[in-house]
């Protein structure tokens, strides 16, 4: 054979350089292959806690975003109306006297006249520091509209959440059950997982309406009616309970389960936990009979305990869950039409999940100390474990849901176990560790603490002296009680329409709010756009920052353009949302791995800049000047509290370099790239299960920082802070709610879960099928489909229609369709899938443009047939006739309800676009370069 | 017309598991990134951000609904590159001897400086797995990562396919299918691994291992529910269900 001669060993580049993607949130460790100083090629980190080599689309296909023409090339003053897109460059100097000489007046008078908030942000802990500085109470970033009912369930009920923060124990479990997952927030981990647990032939039963991604491979698809995981994990609840497969053991020792409930109808505590003197919680020692403090030693609480006292009987949480999930109405035979699955599959559901959880269940050989002194020989496993995203928290019963599926893991014995749900640190935290929220403004003065937090009741409120909100978002007011992560998707229609009153500027980072990020996109753009009657714009001020030339750019009347991602430092720092493993805790850098070629900065160290400029206390030095140059030297020099800053890797210890609690290194940075970019400290064998208990991992907790003592906790299947709410509800308390709200919350804030039907505030009468939307796993956020490999993926995107509906609206593949919610309408091209519960249809998050936008062609597919199902989706609900208007949103955390959209389906004739269409943006960058050929060597 | 070698030294290739495989595009986008770098000419985009863009690929991912004659419809996501056939097709379709099988391993590679762009070859193949770059105007397919695998340059544990060293669910493995005892081939043979359209007679290397049967834990109607004992209730109400705990408690 006549073979051409290869050369099998080509140089593969001139130099690696490992920092951290941000494709999405995933945060997967990256080796960035260099040429002549130019990305050639992107690969995952083999050594990186959190993908362990491998990577995804979007993170290899970063290139195309570091090259994208949509980047912004330099800082931009609006000159034509907002929304033109009209801008014209501007030096930096001038922008940040721009925003200084806005932002000046407004802390020395109102601080609150600035709403600052932060969307797709990784840096939370500084951003929210920045904040508090300025004095405004108005600061959050976007989990408002994501997913706090995912984490505020989980961390009121366990004190840790899914999301990126547990996982399930991929080496023992042998059944893995997951409900309404998007690919979003660790995904390699999950897809990584699911590959490691198929292989060895475990079960995955994925609970879903749309059977793709982790459902399509999952062995068992449940293709339940939208809105409903409620109803259905309560009827799996009553089945497991009523056949006696729960744990009474860990239900006994480790929950609150034994706790006795205050009988008293007449006592203002009527309803609340007993407790001693001390504030301890009290059961019943079943060895004596008499009452004890829950954490004392030697105690057996008696899960099924009466305590007598003055003619008051007074039961425990086990009894009220017994009375309440016992009876027929979460029986399957009651619940199987509402949710769409037959009685007999919810049964086998239940019944597998008990084989599982008891049959196959194993111990460890490890022996453990817990918090009461008492020495375990094992680790009892329980290999049946759950997780859960967008998909069940995105719904106004999206809290007392997620809260369902707790209590659901907690009866099974399921979590922190062997074969489990495991957190990762800095989880478990219960919600009585974290801050509560602050909003005290002074002018010309800090805010008296952090903003967002966990209200354990009224007293926590955010409130005026008034009784008014104090947040623009009315984030912790009586409409949202435990609003843990700010209500985003609220700021600008209560900015716009002054309630609870005006501000002055609003500065946003990382958030297309008149795009994709928005519910009532087209509603959103006239209100950023709407002016008074003296001619001025209803908000006065916007200040946006973003790499990229979104949609959001064209309504800021300053842009402040930032980096891309491997042009810049970032810490993601174990303050605010770490890198960590159920069994290590990490933490991880970026750094600037290429120098940007246009005269932009990254945003955080823009607010380095700015803050010293407006004279921030946080960000200045005892002699005016800044303290810190830029983000890296913030990331390194900057201490929450002594010994403690935002990484833990690599401090200056008393000899030497030590982990965890330390002094400031200023070689720290230098330590991470050299390893990586990344740091990881393994929790010791023994200390790694069972955490929230387990006297060696607190021990361990407290010597990296993660806490200052010992903070052991029992699992809240009963939540108080509810129940104070309902107690201000039913009349007892100096805090008390309007009057309208009142038999909501009385309703709502039941301390155990239970569901109710969001469908029929959305008018599912006339509007009876769900429209839904996922992202696809090669794409996050609006960024992506501007990137140029990514788009060949997912150009457009089709609104998928069950079988049924096709056939019943005479509608084949490519035909168009009318789409009617109660607050709008798009016409759009449509896709038939038989994979698809029957009365829901779909499609594909933020895949859809604006013309002008993102620097694609105004012809380009994502302009054209592209579309959001948000238009159809208000931020308020259809009028009740009540003459009120309800915020589509869940009333305990004020979660944008985006899941609970109800639409009506006809054929409409062929459109040459998707409607509504809507003019041009001219963009600040040019449009379409046209072919691209990108080799960087030779 | 070019020859295939009687028979090759290794058979290396690819086993994909479509049991596992969710569908994410990771393979194809590492692909694209590191071929567009590496073997040949870079694979170009035209109208990169225009109406119609449409770029060189190696390997695509394709995703088809399965409804089975009971039970619920199901989705298969299907990975799709050159399967490296002992009988290519392709290879001898090739006026120039650009198309070749290499003797050493088996990999079907282009010779692009003696590809005259005719295309061919891309009819030939009834797998589609060759693409005509827009720009370069050569015919793209498939290497292995031929200049990966014995890439000295790179850790010995990187030497492996990228769609293969990225793939996040492990649905891709690498071997030697001429050697029984390899990761491939004991695979393959555990999990009754296929051939793409055996009919063609093009004898592919790279198999695929079916998806396991799904749906197993919906009874149907009328059949015995095995997991009928474990929920067998041991009280019907609240009071029963008490007086059960402390029985049960009291064995604890």
């Amino acid at each position: 054979m006549n073979q051409p001669k290869l050369d099998l060993s080509p140089k593969v580049s001139d130099e690696v350089r490992k920092t951290t993607c941000y494709m999405c949130a995933c945060r997967c460790g990256i080796n960035v292959h260099l040429k002549s100083g130019k990305v050639a090629y992107i690969e995952g980190n083999r050594d990186h806690p959190v993908n362990k080599g491998v990577l995804c689309a979007k993170g290899s296909a970063g290139i195309m975003q570091v090259n994208a023409p949509s980047r912004l090339k330099a800082p931009l003053k609006r000159v034509g109306p907002r929304g033109s897109g009209a801008f014209e460059e501007i030096s930096w100097d001038e922008a940040l006297q721009i925003a200084a000489d806005w932002l000046e007046p407004i802390r020395k008078d109102n601080p609150e006249k600035l709403a600052f908030f932060t969307g797709r942000d990784q840096s939370q802990s500084f951003t929210s520091l920045w904040a508090q500085s300025f004095g405004t109470p108005n600061y959050a970033a976007h989990g408002g509209f994501c997913s706090v009912n995912m984490a505020a369930a989980g961390i009121y009920t366990m004190g840790g959440a899914f999301w990126e923060f547990g996982q399930p124990d991929w080496d023992h479990t042998k059944l893995f059950m997951l409900f309404g997952v998007a690919e979003d927030h660790d995904s390699n981990p999950i897809k990584m997982g699911i590959g490691k647990i198929k292989a060895r032939g475990a079960r995955v039963v994925g609970v879903n309406p749309i059977r793709t991604g982790y459902n399509a491979v999952a062995d068992d698809w449940v293709g339940i009616t939208p809105g409903t995981d409620g109803l259905f994990i309560l009827s799996l609840v009553h089945c497991l309970m009523k056949a006696g497969k729960i744990d009474l053991n860990y239900l006994a020792q480790f929950t609150n389960a034994p706790c006795l409930v205050n009988g008293d109808e007449k006592s203002s505590d009527f309803g609340l936990l007993l407790r001693d003197d001390d504030g301890k919680e009290l059961v019943i020692d079943r060895a004596t009979g008499k009452l004890a403090p829950f954490d004392q030693k030697g105690v057996k609480p008696d899960l099924a305990a009466t305590h007598r006292h003055a003619g008051i009987s007074h039961r425990t949480v086990m009894q009220h869950m017994a009375e309440r999930y016992l009876t027929d109405e979460y029986a399957p035979e009651t619940v199987a039409e509402k949710v769409g699955i037959s009685a007999k599959r919810i049964r086998t559901l239940a019944g597998e999940i008990a084989r599982v959880a008891f049959d196959e269940a194993f111990e460890l050989d490890q022996e453990w100390t817990d918090f009461r002194g008492e020495t375990h020989k094992t680790m009892q496993g329980r290999p049946v474990s759950f997780h859960a995203m967008r998909g069940i928290s995105a719904h106004a019963n999206g809290f007392q849901t997620c809260r369902a599926l707790h209590v659901l893991q907690i009866i099974l014995g399921s979590v922190e176990v062997p074969g489990g749900f495991r957190f990762k640190p800095p989880y478990p935290k219960p919600a009585t560790a974290h801050p509560k929220p602050h909003c005290k403004v002074t002018p010309d003065s800090p805010l008296d603490g952090p903003h967002l937090g966990f209200t354990h009741g009224p007293d926590d409120l955010a409130l005026k002296e008034d009784g008014t909100p104090a947040r623009i978002d009315k984030a912790f007011s009586w409409e949202n009680p435990m609003s843990s992560h700010g209500l985003m998707h609220m700021v600008i229609s209560n900015a716009y329409a002054g309630d609870p009153y005006k501000i002055d500027t609003l500065f946003m980072y990382m958030a297309n709010m008149s795009w994709n990020s928005s519910m009532n996109t087209g509603g959103v753009m006239k209100m950023l756009t709407d002016k008074t009657e003296d001619g001025e714009y209803v908000i006065p001020r916007i200040i946006y920052s973003d790499a990229y030339s979104s949609e959001m750019v064209a309504y800021a009347d300053l842009i402040l353009p930032d980096t891309t991602y491997l042009e810049r430092h970032d810490c993601i720092s174990l303050l605010d949302r770490p890198i960590c493993e159920a069994d290590a805790a990490a933490d991880a850098i970026r750094w600037p791995v290429i120098e940007p070629d246009r005269d932009v900065r990254g945003f955080q160290s823009v607010l380095c800049e700015l803050g010293a400029k407006l004279g921030l206390p946080a960000f200045t030095n005892d002699d005016g000047s800044q303290k810190y140059a830029d983000y890296a030297d913030y990331i390194v020099n900057h201490e929450r509290k002594p010994g403690i800053g935002p990484l833990a890797g690599w401090r200056m210890g008393e000899k030497g370099l030590t982990n965890g609690r330390g002094g400031v290194n200023e070689g720290q940075l230098d330590s991470y790239i050299k390893n990586g970019g990344f740091f990881v400290e393994h929790i010791p064998e023994g200390a790694n299960y069972y955490k929230p208990w387990n006297v060696d991992y607190q021990d361990w907790a407290v010597g990296m920082g993660l806490f200052d003592s010992p903070q052991p906790y029992l699992f809240s299947l009963y939540v108080e802070p509810m129940r104070r709410f309902q107690l201000a509800a039913e009349g007892h308390g100096d805090r008390q709610p309007p009057d309208h709200l009142r038999d909501r919350i009385k309703h709502a804030m039941d301390p155990l879960p239970m569901w109710y039907d969001p469908a029929p505030d959305n008018k599912s009468e006339e509007y009876p099928i769900t429209a839904l939307t996922q992202r696809p796993m090669a794409m996050y956020h609006s960024w992506g489909s501007q990137n140029a490999w990514l788009r060949q993926l997912h150009g457009h995107n089709p609104l998928y229609l069950p079988t049924k509906l096709m056939r019943e609206n005479d509608l084949v593949d490519g035909d168009w369709a009318r789409v009617t919610s109660p607050h709008g309408e798009i016409t759009v091209p449509v896709l038939e899938m038989a994979a698809l519960n029957e009365n829901t249809v779909w499609t594909w998050n933020a895949i859809g443009k604006r013309k002008g936008a993102w620097a694609l062609d105004e012809n380009a597919p994502e302009a054209t047939k592209g579309f959001l199902l948000n238009h159809l989706i208000h931020e308020l609900l259809p009028p009740k006739g009540d003459g009120l208007r309800w915020a589509n949103s869940d009333p305990i955390t004020g979660q944008a309800a985006w899941f609970d959209l109800k639409v009506r389906i006809e054929k409409a004739d062929p459109q040459s676009e998707s409607q509504p269409s809507l003019p041009p943006i001219e963009s600040p960058v040019g449009n379409d370069p046209g072919d691209l050929v990108w080799k960087v060597g030779k | 017309m070019t020859t295939l070698p009687t028979s090759t030294q290794k058979k290396l290739g690819l086993v994909i598991d479509l049991d596992t495989c969710v569908g994410c595009h990771a393979c194809v986008i590492s692909c694209k990134g590191w071929n567009t770098e590496n073997y040949g000419a870079a694979l170009s985009d035209t109208d990169a951000y225009g109406a119609n863009p449409s770029g060189t690929f190696l390997n695509r991912v394709h995703s088809y609904e399965v409804q089975p004659a009971q039970g619920e419809a199901q989705l298969i996501h299907f990975p799709k590159s050159c399967l490296h056939c002992e009988d290519a097709p392709c290879v001898t379709v090739c006026p120039t001897g650009a198309s070749y099988k290499r003797v050493e391993d088996g990999i079907v590679l282009v010779n692009e400086s003696d590809c005259i762009g005719c295309g061919l070859c891309a009819w030939a193949c009834p797998y589609g797995a060759r693409e005509m770059d827009a720009v370069e105007k050569v015919m793209k397919k498939c290497t292995l990562c031929v200049d990966r695998i014995y890439n000295e340059n790179l850790p010995e544990e990187d030497r492996e396919p990228a769609c293969v060293r990225t793939c996040p669910s492990g649905a891709r493995h690498f071997g030697d299918f001429a050697d029984p005892d390899s990761n491939v081939s004991k695979l393959s043979a555990e999990r009754g691994g296929m051939n793409l359209m055996p009919e063609q007679g093009t004898k592919p290397v790279n198999k695929y291992l079916p998806p396991r049967p799904k749906d197993t834990l919906a009874v149907p109607e009328g059949d015995i529910d095995i997991l009928a004992p474990y929920l067998e209730p041991v009280a019907q109400e609240a009071k029963g269900f008490l007086g059960w705990l402390d029985k049960t408690l009291e064995k604890i």
